[in-house]
């Protein structure tokens, strides 16, 4: 016991000796949320328009004067011909402008119907969509207004509620797929490095031959990393709580709990990485690839998996950070409880199984 | 000092076809400063790593300190120490967090620790360094406390394994103090090497020639049978027929 406190001593003294190392360790998750909580955000406010009203009636001043009122939209300037809409995009002022031809008024009054043009700068899809529906909501409450006392003979009103996240905020996905990707970075690339770095030193070899057993080496190694996952876990939540506004709406001791496996799976990814490769650069190399390209690309992070085609469905059964994924966001944003994520949380730990006996049985044979 | 320290009986290691170390048999008494050369790729490095327990024979048999290396790999950890050709210490760890970590591998006592850093300190003249950062030391400096960290829990036998590579004469000739002085208290020392002065310096030696020991006995002894003057034309008489190139 006292040797294996001696060694993981000895790799505390590894990672805070490393002053580039521990900035990443513990200034990476804190500088993501922090950027990403002050300038990544799906909410668009104070976007310049243009306004073309060839109608210049009771019905187009209304309607202008509540997308002015909107903290969405500030009316840039109102152009006398449309032909000046291009020449204004082009020149990257405005997001988006809107056309209300003549006789706006009277169309609407007379025929009970009324056309309005909406132009958005589609070269940035998400505003671009965002945009247009921040104004058809502006208009379709202009005419729910209109219709008020008056009944329609057939009406359906579809009633829709984003549910755990009324908002539509990005943070609800973020901060999962962040976990996912700070604890894959940590477990996996810190302690594939840390090990490949005792075989290049030649350490390993004298650790071999002494009486300290190879599975305390490994004991020792996942310690630290262990500890440093588990207070980013801790300094992701805290931010996610008071500076994003984001509370973990499920228990907090399960998020814990379920995020020590999806650790212990990681840390023995890392292990099998150190195993196979004979330099650091290996190592880190194979880390990346191993953990960063699949969390972005398979994990449902990013990019929906359903819409993918079916091999890619199959492949993304094999990223740990997917279930992992699908866990913290059940947990934090749904508040489920265990009945409703054990499924994925046996995964991890079939997957945890799986590298521990891979890694053990490459170990032997490297020492046979 | 009746039992021998080390003692094989043809023991052999293959890798498929390929046979690393064929039958060797020889027998290392307690307190003999026993040379193993060869050139790179005869075998040294497959018989030491026999010897401490990283790799299993395929065949033969072979006692270190008394104790089966099939069988009783653990007991015979306790009673070596290892040194690499890469003096094998952490450089971002201070002198002194070396020594407490190695020693502490080996279960000594915080009060063992304490009393043998300082006599090691001592020794090593590096009592002012002992706070230093290892990346700071001179490689000779390295070196010589990456030796006497192998020996801090007195083992019956260390293993060198081309401990002075990489370093000029002097150092060298002062590394071999430090080695004569364990070998005084009673540390049987195998090392392997490559420099043919440092032979000279051995009890006895054992000249591996691809992967077999062509000739075993003290320096002078075997001048005198190859009819040379240094161990240098031994050796190249010997490894004249050697096949395996590197």
């Amino acid at each position: 016991m006292k040797q294996l406190l001696s060694f993981v001593i000895k790799e505390f003294h590894h990672v805070f000796r490393d002053r580039k190392t521990l900035l990443m360790l513990f200034g990476l998750p804190i500088a993501q949320i922090i950027l990403f909580g002050f300038a990544l955000t799906n909410e668009i406010k104070n976007a310049k328009i243009i306004v073309v009203d060839y109608a210049k009636d009771a019905a187009s001043r209304q309607i202008i004067d509540k997308i002015e009122a909107s903290k969405y939209f500030d009316v840039e300037n109102s152009l006398s011909s449309h032909e000046e809409i291009e020449a204004a995009f082009k020149e990257g002022k405005i997001k988006m402008a809107i056309v209300f031809p003549l006789n706006f008024y009277e169309d609407l009054s007379r025929t009970n119907k009324a056309q309005l043009q909406v132009i958005a700068d589609a070269s940035d899809i998400n505003t671009a969509t965002t945009l247009t529906n921040y104004i058809s909501s502006i208009v379709m409450d202009y005419q729910n207004s209109l219709t008020r006392g008056i009944k329609p003979p057939f009406q359906i009103q579809t009633e829709v509620r984003m549910l755990y996240n009324p908002q539509l905020k990005g943070e609800h996905t973020f901060i999962p797929g962040m976990m996912a990707m700070i604890m894959l970075l940590i477990c996996v690339m810190m302690t594939a490095i840390s090990i490949v770095r005792e075989k290049e030193l030649g350490t390993m070899e004298i650790l071999l031959v002494s009486p300290f057993k190879p599975i305390m080496v490994i004991a020792s190694k996942f310690v630290p990393y262990l500890l440093i996952s588990l207070v980013n876990i801790t300094s992701i939540l805290l931010l996610s709580t008071y500076f994003l506004k984001l509370p973990v709406q499920g228990s907090i001791f399960l998020l814990y709990a379920v995020s020590l496996v999806f650790i212990i799976t990681s840390l023995f990814l890392g292990l099998l990485i150190s195993i196979k490769s004979e330099s650091q650069q290996t190592a880190m190399f194979i880390s990346l690839m191993a953990t960063m390209l699949p969390t972005l690309l398979l994990s449902g992070f990013m990019f929906p998996i359903e819409n993918m085609p079916l091999p890619l469905r199959v492949i993304s059964n094999i990223v740990p950070s997917k279930w992992f994924y699908i866990i913290v966001k059940s947990i934090m944003i749904k508040g489920s409880g265990f009945q409703t994520i054990w499924k994925e949380t046996l995964i991890l730990f079939g997957m945890a199984v799986a590298l521990l006996l891979i890694s053990l049985r490459n170990f032997k044979i490297r020492l046979a | 000092m009746s039992a021998p320290v080390i003692y094989t009986n043809k023991l052999t290691k293959r890798f498929g076809d390929f046979v690393a170390a064929k039958e060797l048999s020889f027998e290392v008494p307690a307190g003999e400063i026993f040379g193993f050369l060869g050139a790179n790729g005869a075998g040294k490095t497959t018989a030491m790593r026999m010897l401490c327990g990283l790799w299993v024979p395929s065949s033969g048999e072979a006692t270190v300190a008394g104790f089966d290396i099939y069988h009783e790999r653990e007991k015979i950890k306790r009673n070596i120490g290892y040194m690499s050709q890469k003096f094998s210490l952490y450089e971002d760890l201070t002198v002194f967090e070396n020594i407490k970590f190695y020693a502490g591998i080996y279960g000594l006592t915080n009060a063992q620790i304490k009393e043998k850093s300082q006599a090691l300190l001592h020794q090593l003249d590096l009592e002012k360094e002992s706070g230093h950062l290892v990346s700071s030391l001179p490689l000779g400096w390295r070196q010589k406390l990456s030796f006497s960290v192998a020996v801090i829990h007195e083992p019956r036998i260390v293993f060198l394994d081309e401990p002075t590579g990489g370093v000029d004469p002097v150092t060298r000739r002062q590394f071999w103090d430090l080695i004569y002085d364990a070998a005084n208290k009673g540390i049987t020392v195998f090392v392997t090497t490559h420099y043919m002065d440092e032979a000279e310096y051995c009890d006895r030696i054992s000249i591996m020639v691809d992967g077999v020991i062509e000739a075993l006995d003290s320096p002078s002894n075997l001048k005198t049978k190859y009819g040379v003057d240094s161990m240098d034309e031994v050796f190249r008489q010997l490894a004249r027929s050697a096949k395996r190139s590197e």
